[in-house]
């Protein structure tokens, strides 16, 4: 009988919030940049504690990530923060040169990620972003699933010295990594252990995947999850390992198919140990407006589909 | 250091420039033929800087960032001939596995660069955020920067324009390359940029002018700029150049932005520059 824990609920990026607090006052070089989005992003905390190292640039965000970049030399930590979609496509020109390429200890933190933005609608909802920063060398990548986890993360970066895309997002969903757990960049938690399907998730998708796990356990198979909350440096020996025991894969995130988490997992699959994959994600579409669960289920990325790919994936065994 | 010396250094810079880009039969010797008197005083003259021991965090020293990083041979000659690295790799400009990189890179680690540039319109936030950290840093140094005209026609500078003087970022020293030509022809067709100077002013910056091949004014105006640093205003020199100073076919013309000259034409353009510090 699966038991996870609910331990509350709460958005993630009010994990930032707090873990970006937290990281303050570890490290006095962590400074703070954002384009005009505090609130949203759950920054004010960072900013009543350390007004000096907080930087409010305005609705200019390829300035913040320039700047960002020029705040290294001399030692600075800086955290930027801004919608995922202003992080990313707005000024992947500039992260590409100023950050990646010339290797700066950059944190690009990222709210509002994917459909559950919800009622703003596509202009907001970027599906793209992992994909465009997962092809950057030089970038980690890192989509973390709860509350918990998140506010782990934002303190784990500043420690790794490298630009970091760390991606979250706007719902209250039920947190149940520990408050106590130890998040380790480019290694994969196993949440549920299982000999049936691999179910590999990243972000809000981890919650759907253990509904999934539920829904299939009642059906009598086994399911075992992995949170990939690093996509980049992805955990190979725990996809591999995991596929040698189910012999077959579901992969579930929040983004378009096209440049995922699941086309990741495929690569290593490919080169390595050729079982079937389904993927669980956006499919090549703009999203619309609506609530986040509402848009999660029109556009196919909910518990049932996860179901359902767990489930097709079965029969492709051979 | 004194004027003529400092001639010498940059008759020596033009030579290292047009050698390069003939090498390779690639490069941007237009910009860099016109900047050179100006990186020429920068460098030996103005900047506080530690050629021996590059340090990337420059703590303690004035930090400069290429802008409009095309221009890329006269910065290697004079980062060479300042003492970073050994002239004689100037030879390996836009060759496999160079240091020197056909845009600078931090890439490959060659010392005296601290950020990529070549998409043009970064270096301004670069340079913002570098003064910001040295603020929180107690440290006094100067950051400057050099910027193409043609390259103000990028949304990204008037951004961080308006941060300077809305947030009295007071260290640094900016510079544009005021040559009136880009690529496809003058500024004043491709894009106008209407009045520079009120533009800057309207921007809340300090703005000086100076001929920018004029080496006696270019040391006054850089030593005026840094007596006005500390006053709660970003400071910007307007450098009226000629794209190609230096070698009578190429000054004043576009049309040597991005090519290089010839074997036939290396020769005339070397009869024009004084070999003062030995070819490398």
């Amino acid at each position: 009988m699966i038991e996870i824990e609910v331990l509350g609920n709460k958005d993630t990026r009010s994990g930032f919030g707090e873990g970006l607090l937290e990281v303050g006052k570890i490290n006095k070089d962590v400074v703070a940049l954002c384009a005009d989005l505090t609130g949203s992003l759950k920054m004010d905390a960072f900013l009543k504690e350390f007004p000096e190292r907080f930087f409010q640039i305005g609705i200019a965000e390829a300035n913040m990530i320039g700047m960002a970049a020029g705040m290294t030399i001399g030692g600075k930590i800086p955290y930027t923060g801004t919608f995922a979609n202003f992080s990313t496509g707005r000024v992947y020109d500039q992260i590409r040169q100023s950050v990646a390429y010339s290797k700066k200890n950059v944190k690009i933190c990222a709210s509002h990620a994917g459909l559950t933005l919800g009622e703003d609608g596509a202009t907001h909802q970027i599906l793209e972003d992992i994909g465009m920063m997962k092809m950057l060398p030089n970038m980690t990548v890192i989509v973390p699933c709860d509350f918990n986890q998140t506010k782990q993360a934002t303190i784990a970066i500043a420690d790794y010295d490298s630009p970091v895309y760390l991606r979250f997002g706007r719902p209250v969903m039920p947190i149940f990594v520990k408050p106590d757990a130890k998040f380790v960049i480019g290694k994969a938690d196993t949440i549920l252990e299982g000999a049936d399907v691999t179910i590999i998730a990243c972000g809000h998708l981890v919650w759907k995947s253990i509904e999934a796990a539920k829904v299939l356990e009642a059906q009598g198979i086994s399911v075992e999850l992995i949170n990939m909350h690093t996509i980049k440096p992805l955990d190979k020996e725990a996809i591999l390992k995991s596929v040698a025991k189910t012999r077959c894969v579901v992969t579930a995130e929040e983004h378009m198919i096209n440049g995922g988490l699941g086309d990741s997992v495929a690569q290593v699959l490919i080169q390595n140990d050729l079982v079937p994959q389904e993927y669980v994600g956006v499919n090549d579409s703009f999203g619309e407006s609506g609530t986040p669960m509402e848009l999660m289920t029109k556009y196919g990325i909910d518990t049932q589909n996860v179901v359902d790919a767990a489930l097709k994936v079965i029969q492709r065994k051979k | 250091m004194e004027t003529l010396e400092l001639k010498r250094i940059a008759s020596q810079v033009r030579r290292d420039i047009v050698r390069m880009v003939s090498a390779v039969n690639s490069g941007h010797p237009g910009g860099s033929l016109g900047c050179t008197d100006f990186l020429t005083v920068l460098y030996f003259d103005a900047m506080n800087h530690n050629a021996s021991n590059f340090s990337m965090d420059a703590i303690g020293e004035d930090v400069f960032y290429l802008s409009n990083g095309h221009i890329s041979p006269v910065w290697y000659s004079v980062l060479a001939r300042a003492g970073y690295f050994p002239a004689a790799e100037l030879g390996t400009f836009r060759k496999m596995s160079a240091r020197l990189q056909g845009h600078p890179s931090t890439d490959k680690k060659l010392p005296g660069i601290r950020m990529a540039s070549g998409s043009l319109g970064q270096g301004l936030s670069n340079a913002l955020g570098t003064c910001q950290t040295k603020k929180l840093n107690g440290d006094k140094s100067i950051v400057y920067t050099l910027h193409g005209d043609g390259e103000l026609q990028e949304g990204q500078i008037w951004e961080a324009a308006m941060y300077a003087s809305a947030n009295k970022v007071d260290n640094i020293i900016s510079t544009i390359d005021y040559n009136g030509r880009q690529i496809d022809g003058d500024v004043e067709d491709v894009l106008s940029l209407g009045n520079l100077s009120q533009k800057w002013q309207a921007f809340g910056w300090e703005v000086l002018s100076v001929d920018g091949h004029d080496i006696d004014a270019l040391k006054s105006t850089l030593a005026k700029a840094k007596s006005m640093t500390g006053n709660g205003k970003p400071i910007m020199i307007i450098m009226k150049t000629e794209m190609g100073q230096g070698v009578d076919f190429m000054v004043g013309s576009h049309k040597w932005h991005g090519v290089a000259p010839n074997a036939e034409q290396l020769e005339i353009a070397l009869n024009q520059l004084e070999e003062t510090l030995g070819d490398y």
